[in-house]
């Protein structure tokens, strides 16, 4: 995308994609991106403002599904929910993400292919595969860690599903599932750095820990950005977890623990399409502020040469 | 902050933003219609219309991995329908498949199965509601009244919606009273005929033979086993979309003390008995599990592997201060006919086939709900020579004793009880101090599909 607003900008400056090749080559190398981002991505989104703010009589109704969703006894909670585990996933996922990818890059570098592969493993299963998984990791009596689980006192599924685990729970399940992908891109924009301004700063003396601070983090600062935007939207959006856990422990959690699943309530049990459009576009309101606050802050689509 | 962006480009994006904006504003404040959700209108049985018939028209049939090689069976008998199978998860274990596939083919107009089986009981509730119902009403020429007589008392009741019956019901799944009989036997003990003898039992085997069970608390269909049986009224329909919820009721009082006393002497288990720990630890020392008819082979034969001859049933039990003993049941399939099939005729005496043919009912491993077939079964269950007796007389006594106080209904007691009560059980708390968040619990959720609740 970045690459596709360079492009757009220098055409615009100079006019020089009209006569240059390469400029009208990115057109034809995106333009399928965006079909499938029409069709997927924009249309559904645009019908699902249209039916937040309408009814099954298809009548405008202003801000009345959004009112009528938002007095509905599952709403806070489901937000409530969704805000506990959204803290400890991006928190987790920022501090071990980057952790990892600085460990791999420096001192890992003999063994770093090796580990590289095997923790981008799980994110090559399917999501819900590796969700499966863990349903059996979390069954003390199934778990072939179930000692550790015991060590926690938990004896059985029940007493590992309560309530107030499960924010933890989907966050254990959510970093090993996605976090893989995150080390490799994190390692590649590491490898980015020259290596003159690190040998640089350690002939002026600096420790690995200097140098992470102060060289390595502030210049990987925009793909950091970049990894809290994707991860927040897609931790708001979290439906498959909950969903699978609560199949597995015969119905322990509640079938509206996240707003996505109470969105699926919505539409599926109650019939309710324009209620359940309504909660998605808090979640694309949600998403899309937290994008406009992290882009800005940290000036994720500066370019670095005028 | 982004001082490379050409001020230009950055007015441009504001008044974008503005525009956006003051356009969803409008849009917003523009409303003329109720925000309401439009109330689920009852179809009048009059309205039902067949669509146009195409005889010897391919019939889509959907149905779960246990219900599926029965299709087959139908097919191979009748090699000049033309049937196409789905396996599907069949809406078991609180799944609502079914209901989520059919809202998005009522909104598309195209797709609905013409046969579809759900294991869910519930299902009858929304598939008899709405514009177009999804399921057709079989008692009005699409299925004989003979046959549909044919069934057990009762056993289409979760059916039955303004005097139609909308589905066939595959199986019943009466509670009974299991037991281990050799393990009574080597203790000594008497099978209870009261919930009150049932209780003293339970405390003298946590005393004489601690870590043995007499039941569970933790399993979804707790509700359906012990408050149905014991009268409670906490989902008793007394119109259409009217519920009436009392847990503090005596009759759901009484027993929640007998299974709080029960679950604090540690002859009740919080667990269920399907999780993978259960069945490890505690499937041995079932001495009493009071459950439903599929129980027998589901649970005891299939799961918990019991040798051959430990296995018995009795009758469900009765409070010492009522006339007479009540049961529940916990599930029983439901076979259901698209009223937008356009083949009525196949779709209909599939359905009659597999929920009355003695040869797939006679052998299924649930009770049949049709009378003829279950005969048949409960022979067919005496040859395999599993249970310590024949279980017959109580699986036919036990038929007719379902307490009609209990209603289906659109929402799942058993999805309630296991995200609200199997958590505060486990948290330490009894199902006393519970029933009061229980009860708030069934109210919200019945109100949010439109349900008024007294």
């Amino acid at each position: 995308m970045t690459t596709h607003l360079a492009t757009e900008r220098s055409g615009r400056r100079g006019g020089r994609s009209a006569r240059n090749p390469v400029g009208r080559a990115g057109y034809v190398f995106v333009s399928g991106y965006v079909l499938l981002l029409l069709a997927f991505g924009v249309l559904p989104t645009c019908y699902a403002v249209w039916l937040a703010l309408s009814n099954s009589r298809n009548q405008l109704v202003g801000l009345g599904n959004f009112t009528r969703t938002f007095t509905d006894y599952r709403f806070g909670p489901a937000f409530l929910h969704i805000g506990l585990y959204l803290v400890v996933w991006l928190a987790s996922l920022m501090i071990l993400v980057v952790l990892l990818s600085l460990m791999l890059h420096g001192r890992m570098r003999r063994t770093s292919t090796t580990l590289r592969f095997l923790f981008y493993l799980p994110g090559a299963l399917a999501g819900v595969a590796s969700v499966l998984l863990f349903l059996i990791l979390l069954d003390p009596a199934a778990s072939p860690v179930g000692w550790l689980l015991k060590s926690f006192g938990w004896n059985t599924l029940a007493q590992v599903n309560a309530p107030g685990h499960l924010p933890v729970l989907f966050t254990v399940i959510a970093f090993w599932t996605g976090a893989g992908g995150w080390i490799v891109v994190m390692y590649g924009a590491l490898n980015s750095i020259p290596d003159e301004i690190l040998e640089a700063a350690r002939i002026d003396g600096a420790s690995t820990l200097q140098i992470a601070l102060r060289i390595q983090i502030p210049m990987i600062t925009k793909w950091i950005a970049y990894m809290l935007i994707l991860a927040f939207a897609a931790g708001t959006q979290l439906f498959v977890e909950p969903q699978l856990v609560s199949l597995a422990s015969w119905g322990m959690i509640p079938d509206s623990w996240s707003p996505n699943q109470l969105s699926y309530q919505y539409a599926f049990q109650a019939g309710d399409f324009n209620g359940a459009a309504a909660l998605s576009v808090d979640l694309l309101i949600l998403g899309l502020a937290c994008a406009a606050l992290v882009v800005f802050r940290t000036g994720l689509f500066d370019r670095d040469e005028g | 902050m982004n001082d490379d962006v050409p001020v230009s480009s950055r007015r441009r994006l504001r008044h974008t933003a503005v525009a956006v904006l003051g356009a969803v504003s409008l849009l917003a404040l523009a409303a003329c219609g109720s925000a309401d959700p439009t109330p689920p209108a009852t179809s009048s049985p009059a309205a039902f219309k067949p669509v146009a018939q195409q005889q010897g028209s391919e019939i889509t049939v959907w149905a779960d991995a246990t219900r599926v090689p029965g299709v087959q069976a139908y097919q191979k008998a009748h090699p000049n329908v033309k049937i196409k199978i789905v396996t599907y998860s069949g809406d078991a274990n609180g799944a609502n498949d079914l209901q989520a596939k059919v809202q998005l083919f009522d909104r598309t107009g195209s797709g609905w199965p013409d046969v579809a089986f759900s294991a869910n009981v519930n299902d009858g509730t929304w598939a008899s509601q709405g514009k177009t119902p999804y399921a057709a009403p079989v008692n009005r020429d699409i299925i004989p009244k003979t046959t549909l007589d044919g069934f057990s008392d009762g056993a289409l009741d979760p059916c039955v919606f303004n005097g139609n019956t909308y589905c066939l019901r595959n199986d019943l799944a009466q509670n009974v009273l299991w037991y281990n009989k050799s393990l009574m036997d080597k203790f000594g003990y008497k099978v209870p005929t009261t919930w009150e003898e049932y209780q003293a039992l339970g405390e003298k085997v946590a005393e004489e033979h601690p870590g043995y069970l007499v039941g569970t608390a933790g399993d979804a269909w707790t509700p359906e086993v012990y408050f149905w049986a014991s009268q409670c009224t906490a989902s008793t329909t007394t119109g259409a979309r009217k519920v009436t919820v009392n847990l503090q009721d005596p009759k759901c009082t009484r027993m929640a003390k007998l299974l709080d006393t029960l679950i604090a002497k540690g002859s009740v288990s919080k667990d269920t008995v399907f999780s993978a720990g259960f069945i490890k630890n505690q499937a041995s020392k079932v001495l009493m599990l009071p459950g439903p008819s599929w129980f027998g082979q589901v649970l005891f034969n299939s799961t918990f592997k019991i040798p051959k001859g430990q296995i018995a049933a009795a009758s469900p039990l009765k409070f010492e201060g009522d006339a007479k003993n009540y049961t529940g049941n916990v599930g029983g399939g439901l076979w259901f006919v698209s009223s937008h099939s356009k083949n009525l005729k196949a779709a209909a005496d599939l359905v009659t086939w597999m929920t009355t043919s003695d040869a797939y009912q006679g052998t299924a491993g649930t009770y049949p709900a049709y009378k003829k077939a279950a005969v048949t079964w409960l022979a067919n269950q005496k040859k395999t020579g599993y249970f310590a007796e024949d279980v017959s007389p109580v699986f036919k006594e036990s038929a007719e004793l379902i307490w009609p106080g209990w209603s289906a209904t659109q929402y799942s007691q058993e999805a309630i009880y296991s995200s609200t009560v199997v958590p505060a059980l486990n948290s330490g708390k009894t199902l006393t101090d519970t029933l009061d968040t229980w009860q708030t619990a069934i109210t919200n959720k019945a109100k949010s599909l439109g349900y008024t609740v007294n």
